[in-house]
């Protein structure tokens, strides 16, 4: 190990190691993440082993033998890490290897040697295979020896789930050097484009996976994340959509071939229309209609047929709706408005179905933008977010000893004083003493933070008020007939919202996202700005809540500081 | 992040409105929530770097600033531009093949070490000064000769076949192998080991084994001089080719300075391998490690002969020692038993003379007994058997029982006394059975 801790040595990947399917992915030297490929070309590997005969089958080839030798294969074991046996839910391993328990940990048994013997492997031990076979595709693909990794893990995923993930690690000879929340990576994965711009957001991170769904709200602030809220769920999967097309397939199957028994009554059978339905679902993520076709599906009878993304739609519909059920829920969980909500990152191999994504632009208002490949031509590939994410971490701690990462992520660092108002400036409004805020600071901001804001003066420049006070964020329903508003959202695009105003139907209510004027803070005069000239303020607000503001004029000299004290007494007047 | 853009108007000061200063604290924050941020991403980063080092905004900023430019100057460090030779500067590119690419870019000190990039680098760095424009800007002539040297250089050096070429014939790479003086100071390994650090450059194989020091195991040396002995070299001498004239002059002429330069090549490449093949064998024979080695081994190989003839040294010597031994103890027992058979003479005669003597006491004791005759003269006859008794009885005793009775006798006054002894003489002799009762008939 004492090599491995040498930062100068270190080779870094980033692994999404996910229930379905992993996927490894490393930072080119001009900071782009990249996925790699393993050996049979996959990008998404499917985390499950099979072995047969002595051989260890991984990934894809491990899972087409869910048919024929599905005894011996072990899948959706990631979630069983860590865990106790009574604790965890193994309806997903009914159609391979099923989970036991040994002593006060979980196996599977299976053959896993050349001789015809049953043995106990634990699911810590499977893990580690299961590294060893990334880190070697991703060793052979780099070219050099990978030896440590940022790993992604749900954002429940306990601290004795993530140490017996780090040991499995540890075995397959990778050094973890963080573990970060798959969310979190979404989001960093998107951020660190380089046509992304900086900017205050509160971004759900919907991860609609194979065996469980995962929603987060973040806040990213200046590219800091705070994730608000967080919901998991274990019915609402991709595994009950392909279900669907199971049962569909399996229907028509019996429609058409009276006499040949349920497909989904053989084990055979079942294993191949989940095979065949996970492709076909796939398929009709990319076109309109997709094949469904299976060799001797049961009693020797071949079967094909086709289906439309209608038809699909159709089918699913009970499911989409619980997706974006599960992701307003969790919005609510937030205690925050959709309306609140800048952006929607749609992650996991079911983010890829329009559907979906058309779903819940539907549930958010139009403001929100919804980062899926069906609504977004930009959108990166949903199942590589978290690996992207972890890939660019990798590649931006991989320098540092590990002693100094656990610093950084130890509670000291990372619990942080975050804002419960927005901070803002009071421009001009038709009534003069409570004017129309404009923040400059948005709630939920970790402490200390630095911004600055430029702000527009009276036509005829002369004297300006400066007000710093603090905002509430308030939503505003109005009931049809409308009249328009002198409100201002938060967004800084003016034409959102005045487009909003013109195109609402009146059917419906308007929800409006307005600001409340809770408490002043200061005031500030600049004298003399020039005619056109604008004024810069800068806010620096202390984890002491102590504010330091600086106003100034754009290319004036001089200016005018004030500071604002901190401390326990605001906490006692707050 | 950016400055946030606000559009709307700041109201105008009302009025009468006056602070000191300009400036009017009002109202407090409301407290904050704690919360845990995602320790992810670079602004992540630098939060934690603020926190940890208790660093305000503006100070990271700086401290940043500064820690880039270092890293700039330490950059720029590593190629501080070597000063250029003005002889070198008035060089022809038509000439190309006689410079020396590397000195045209600077990068003497590295030549065939450096890398791609640092070739890059040094291109870019010297086009930026010598770049034609740049001298036509300056007023000079429009003399870009130096310029397309720089261009040669590059396209020599970038391109991996013909960098080989160059590198082959590029002499000012080369150590000259120490003279055996000298090697004599004691620097053997650092001297050479130079020499062999650029011989090993030609190696097809990499790591090219280090000639070690005085420290180094005989498998380490062993090693090195084996792949020295069997090196496998890229030089070629293509760069010192004759220029082949243009097909269209003389195809004659052609092929035949073609096979010219085919045969120079192989005569240089043997001549190399050859030149090679000396520097091994004349470092091999400086080598103190070999003899060393060679000793060690000698004494290996020596070590159990001299041990088998130390031990039957010590065996002849033990047996001689102990024949010594034997024939001391021999000499001083046949000496003991010598003494021994004189000493033994000697008080043979001694007893035999004091036997004699005792004898003559004895006798003379039955004289003295008057012949065991009670009183008055004993008769002749009395004397003749007395004494014949007496002789009788000496006779029949050994000198220790003569030896004995002398000393009764001696103590015996009187003719009873005497004869008394004599008779417990002749009792104790019919006892021992030596004599039969009534036999002397004087002391029965």
């Amino acid at each position: 190990m004492s090599a491995e801790n040498d930062p100068a040595q270190r080779v870094a990947i980033g692994i999404s190691f996910g229930n379905s399917y992993s996927s490894i992915g490393f930072t080119t030297g001009e900071g782009k993440a990249e996925v790699i490929a393993n050996e049979d070309g996959d990008r998404q590997i499917p985390s499950i082993l099979s072995y047969i005969e002595g051989e260890e089958l991984h990934g894809g080839q491990a899972k087409s033998q869910f048919v024929r030798n599905a005894k011996n294969t072990v899948a959706y074991f990631r979630d069983f890490l860590g865990k106790e046996f009574k604790a965890i839910d193994a309806s997903p391993c009914h159609e391979s290897a099923h989970p036991i328990e040994k002593d006060s940990t979980i196996a599977f048994k299976v053959k896993d040697t050349a001789e015809d013997k049953v043995n106990e492997v634990t699911v810590s031990e499977i893990t580690t295979r299961h590294l060893k076979r990334l880190r070697n595709s991703a060793t052979y693909y780099l070219g050099k020896e990978v030896n440590s990794a940022v790993i992604t893990v749900p954002t429940n995923f306990s601290d004795v789930q993530k140490e017996a993930l780090n040991k499995a690690a540890k075995e397959a000879g990778i050094e973890v050097l963080q573990f970060i929340n798959e969310p979190v990576a979404a989001v960093l994965a998107y951020d660190a484009r380089p046509e992304a711009k900086l900017a205050d957001k509160i971004i759900v991170v919907a991860d609609l996976g194979g065996t469980r769904s995962d929603v987060a709200v973040v806040a990213s602030r200046g590219g800091i994340y705070t994730i608000l809220a967080a919901l998991h769920d274990y019915e609402v999967t991709g595994l009950k959509l392909d279900q669907v097309l199971i049962d569909y397939f399996a229907k028509e199957f019996l429609k058409k071939h009276k006499s040949a028994g349920d497909p989904r009554e053989d084990a055979r059978g079942l294993a191949k229309l989940k095979l065949e339905c996970e492709s076909v679902k796939k398929a009709l993520s990319i076109g309109t209609s997709a094949n469904f076709s299976v060799e001797s599906l049961v009693g020797g009878i071949d079967y094909t047929a086709t289906i439309n993304r209608t038809r699909y739609d159709l089918l699913g519909g009970k499911l989409f709706s619980a997706f974006s059920r599960l992701v307003l829920h969790a919005v609510e969980k937030a205690q925050l408005d959709p309306l609140d909500v800048t952006e929607v990152i749609l992650a996991g191999g079911n983010a890829h179905t329009p559907k979906v994504a058309s779903t819940i632009t539907n549930a958010f208002p139009e403001t929100t933008t919804v980062l899926a490949p069906s609504t977004t031509p930009t959108a990166i590939n949903p199942s590589e977010l978290p690996v992207r994410g972890a890939a660019i971490q990798a590649s931006l701690i991989q320098e540092f000893e590990l002693g100094d990462i656990e610093q950084s992520t130890h509670p000291m660092v990372t619990v942080t004083p975050h804002l419960s108002h927005a901070v803002g400036v009071l421009c001009i409004s038709g009534d003069e003493s409570t004017g129309v805020f404009h923040a400059i600071v948005d709630a939920e901001t970790p402490l200390p933070v630095r911004r600055t804001a430029i702000i527009a003066t009276p036509r005829e420049g002369g004297d300006v008020l400066i007000k710093l006070a603090e905002g509430a964020r308030h939503i505003k329903i109005t009931k049809p007939e409308p009249k328009p508003k002198k409100e201002k959202a938060e967004d800084d695009e003016d034409d959102d919202d005045s487009d909003d105003d013109d195109s609402e139907e009146d059917e419906e209510e308007i929800r409006e996202k307005t600001w409340k004027i809770n408490n002043v803070l200061s005031e500030a005069a600049i004298r003399g700005v020039k005619k056109g000239g604008k004024v810069e303020v800068q806010i620096n607000i202390g984890a002491d809540l102590g504010v330091n503001a600086i106003y100034r004029e754009v290319g004036g000299k001089g200016g005018v500081r004030g500071i604002i004290a901190g401390g326990k007494a605001a906490n006692g007047s707050a | 992040m950016a400055s946030v853009q606000i559009n709307l108007p700041l109201p105008v000061l009302p009025a009468g409105w006056t602070a000191e200063k300009d400036f009017k604290p009002i109202g407090h924050l409301s407290h904050a929530t704690d919360r845990n941020i995602e320790p992810v991403g670079p602004h992540f980063l630098a939060h934690a770097r603020r926190k940890r080092h208790k660093r305000t905004f503006s100070e990271d900023d700086r401290i940043q600033a500064q820690a880039n430019v270092k890293k700039i100057e330490d950059d720029d460090e590593g190629e501080i531009s070597e000063p250029e030779d003005p002889l070198m500067l008035q060089r022809e590119a038509k000439d190309w093949k006689g410079q020396d690419h590397y000195a045209v870019l600077g990068i003497t000190r590295y030549r065939w070490r450096a890398t791609e990039d640092q070739i890059k680098r040094a291109h870019r760095k010297k086009v930026l000064k010598h770049h034609p424009d740049k001298k036509a800007a300056k007023g000079g002539t429009e003399d870009d000769q130096f310029f397309k040297c720089i261009q040669k250089a590059t396209e020599v050096l970038l391109d991996p076949v013909k960098r080989r070429q160059f590198d082959s014939v590029d002499e000012a790479a080369d150590v000259e192998p120490p003279s055996k003086s000298e090697t004599k100071k004691g620097n053997f390994y650092k001297l050479w080991g130079k020499v062999f650090e650029a011989e090993g450059r030609f190696s097809n194989k990499q790591p090219v084994p280090k000639l070690g020091n005085e420290k180094s195991s005989q498998e380490d040396v062993e090693n090195f001089y084996n792949f020295w002995y069997n090196f496998d070299s890229w030089r070629t001498f293509e760069y010192l080719d004759e220029d082949v004239p243009d097909d269209n002059e003389n195809r004659d002429q052609k092929r035949h300075v073609e096979r010219k330069n085919q045969n120079a090549r192989r005569k240089k490449k043997t001549e190399d391998t050859a030149r090679l093949r000396k520097l091994v064998d004349d470092c091999l024979a400086l080598d103190e490690r070999i003899k060393i080695f060679r000793q060690q081994a000698n004494a290996q190989k020596n070590k159990r002969r001299l041990e088998k003839e130390a031990e039957q040294k010590r065996l002849a010597e033990e047996a001689a020692m102990a024949k010594e031994e034997e024939a001391k103890l021999q000499a001083e027992k046949e000496a003991a038993e010598k003494a021994e058979r004189a000493e033994g003479k000697k008080a043979k005669e001694a007893a035999k003379n004091a036997a004699k003597k005792n004898k003559r006491v004895i006798r003379g004791a039955a004289k003295d007994a008057n012949y065991f005759h009670g009183a008055g003269d004993a008769p002749a006859a009395q004397i003749d058997s007395a004494l014949n008794d007496v002789d009788a009885i000496i006779a029949k005793l050994d000198n220790e029982e003569i030896a004995a009775i002398t000393a009764k006798l001696n103590g015996a006054k009187g003719t009873d006394a005497i004869k008394q002894v004599f008779q417990d003489e002749v009792k104790r002799l019919i006892g021992a059975g030596k004599l039969k009762d009534g036999e002397l008939k004087s002391l029965s």
